[in-house]
């Protein structure tokens, strides 16, 4: 069906589809609709699931720790402070290997306060286990939460979705959906390999585990993430098989044959397209490489890509404050260390707590790329 | 000659909503949308997010297409303006960005366009519409409401969308919103829709 959503209802509407076990949320701008309209579906009948209204989302990550580790397919939402909040609880859950899938509407994290979209939120959670997808458009936002549980179930991870705070959680834009039954076929049903109320196979959940074995559930985890990528992909595959659209880990945007391109995730991306085209039209070679999966961390994924080109504009939509850039500089830079030949990496900081990203500032990043240079060796877009 | 006919052509089509809040500015772009994705076209609509007060000044935004729209930066030159209250004019620089060959601005107000045009020192290029919604909302829905009228208005103005599928559109969308007891508002709503695109004026 054709039909016009914001991010926000767009990421609803397909909780309603998963029709998931278990919900314990806590609301938060800008992520406040997508609880709100599912607590809407709850009472109106429209799901089966129970929805748990918990005092905090530290409450609500540990009552879906509860859920998920007794077997319940389970989700929440939140954004920003809220998942900071969360943030203990979040390696809990990656920890035990539970796929909780969670939407999020990523913003930036005070202080200063400031509720609008940047990534802060979720790239200060990437040491917690969790796999994370940054979507560019409302209708990525849908689809790939329907993907996430599939994922998070087959890899037996929690999963980040995320869609930028009001620059898309409040843009309504068209998208298509699909039937609910192809959905919940699509999707399955949840069969974990043990629970917490299976009373014939007791197991023991978050035990103390000291020197001795720590460190063997840990490099379990680990090796959990190490196996995620293949299994996204098989998913993604399986999604473009039965509903057609096709997503990537990464999609490279008129990559044939460029000299220049810019590295991003997000809504951004969308911009950046519009003027890789333009500059395409002057007979530039440039070209965007999305990245869509931020973890597991596609290092050799990003290698063969961006190996091709001369130079590469890293883009982060967050400052790791460490005097050295935004978090997809430094992961990149590191990824292509160990090549023979490798591109010249730039590194741009953009869009802090909502800022302007304009067709002009795209434009002046592939400038720069294409050129090959610029002068310092962080660049703050748009600041005064 | 009222009517105007804006082709899409690849380029997304811009609009600017000014409003103050409680107006229904970002309603009436949310609305906007609908109404328009229902025609087969491709959409955005946005609001501007500040502090969120009874009567401060809003805006928010669509983009209408023939082609998916990809871009995800803020509107600087808008194609269209309208206004929902016309005390924003000054405060609100609402002619801002107003692409000044071939833009639209259409204005809520009960004054002669002539006139105002004269006040706006608006360049000839740009096409002034007003209707008078406010009066049209309180004599149909009896609320100052201008936010739905101003959506027949803007269908005259610019000619983007036809005026019958718009007004199907519209009478779903609010269907949906008036339930339960309030069935009765929707057909005052959509008269107010109707005497907005008869009566606005250039």
């Amino acid at each position: 069906m054709i039909l016009a959503k914001t991010g926000n209802e767009a990421l609803a509407y397909a909780m309603r589809q998963i029709n998931p076990d278990v919900v314990a949320a806590y609301p938060i701008t800008p992520s406040t609709e997508i609880v709100q309209i599912f607590a809407q579906y709850v009472s109106d009948g429209k799901v089966d699931s129970e929805f748990v209204a918990v005092e905090s989302e530290h409450s609500a990550m540990a009552a879906c720790i509860g859920s998920a580790a007794s077997g319940c397919r389970t989700m929440t939402a939140t954004a920003s402070q809220g998942l900071m909040l969360m943030h203990e609880m979040l390696f809990i859950a990656g920890g035990l290997r539970l796929p909780i899938v969670m939407p999020i509407a990523s913003r930036s994290v005070s202080s200063p306060l400031n509720i609008h979209g940047d990534h802060s939120d979720s790239l200060a959670s990437r040491d917690s286990g969790w796999m994370q997808f940054f979507c560019e458009t409302v209708q990525e936002g849908y689809d790939t939460l329907i993907q996430c549980v599939k994922i998070a179930e087959r890899a037996s991870l929690p999963v980040i979705c995320a869609v930028d705070g009001f620059i898309l959680s409040h843009c309504m834009e068209r998208i298509e959906t699909f039937e609910d039954a192809p959905v919940r076929e699509f999707i399955g049903a949840y069969k974990p390999n043990w629970n917490l109320l299976d009373y014939k196979q007791p197991i023991l959940v978050g035990p103390a585990t000291m020197q001795d074995y720590f460190f063997e559930f840990k490099r379990s985890q680990i090796e959990g993430m190490n196996q995620a990528l293949p299994i996204i992909e098989a998913v993604q595959a399986e999604f473009k098989q039965k509903f057609g659209r096709g997503y990537g880990i990464i999609d490279e945007y008129r990559c044939e044959d460029a000299e220049a391109v810019v590295l991003l995730m997000g809504s951004a991306c969308g911009t950046m397209r519009d003027a890789v085209d333009t500059m395409r039209n002057q007979g530039k070679k440039v070209g965007m490489v999305k990245l869509r999966v931020f973890r597991p961390w596609p290092a050799q994924v990003l290698k063969e890509s961006l190996r091709k080109f001369k130079t590469v504009a890293v883009m982060d939509r967050a400052d790791t404050v460490n005097a050295w850039g935004g978090a997809l500089f430094t992961e990149t830079t590191s990824a292509l260390y160990d090549l023979d030949a490798r591109p010249k990496v730039l590194s741009y900081v953009y869009g802090l707590g909502g800022k302007e990203f304009s067709l002009a500032d795209a434009a002046t990043v592939l400038e720069q790329a294409y050129a090959g240079r610029k002068e310092d060796l962080v660049t703050y877009i748009g600041v005064r | 000659m009222v009517e105007s006919c804006i082709m899409l052509s690849g380029q997304p089509l811009e609009i600017r909503w000014h409003g103050r809040g409680g107006q229904g500015a970002k309603t009436a772009a949310l609305l906007f949308g609908e109404a328009a994705l229902d025609t087969g076209m491709y959409i955005q609509a946005f609001p501007e997010y500040g502090p969120e007060r009874m009567g401060a000044p809003v805006a928010a935004f669509n983009r209408l297409s023939d082609k998916p729209i990809r871009s995800h930066a803020g509107m600087k030159t808008p194609r269209v303006v309208v206004v929902l209250d016309a005390s924003l004019i000054e405060p609100a620089k609402v002619t801002e960005g107003l692409i000044e060959d071939g833009g639209i601005l259409l204005v809520n107000s009960n004054e002669d366009p002539a006139i105002l045009r004269k006040q706006l020192n608006l360049p000839p290029g740009i096409k002034l519409y007003v209707v008078d919604a406010s009066k049209i909302a309180m004599e149909t829905v009896g609320k100052n409401v201008p936010n739905t009228p101003m959506l027949g208005a803007l269908v005259k103005a610019t000619g983007v969308l036809e005026f019958e599928p718009m007004m199907e559109a519209i009478k779903h969308k609010l269907g949906e919103k008036f339930r339960g007891g309030k069935e009765k508002f929707i057909e005052p709503n959509l008269v107010s829709v109707r005497r907005a695109y008869e009566e606005v004026r250039c």
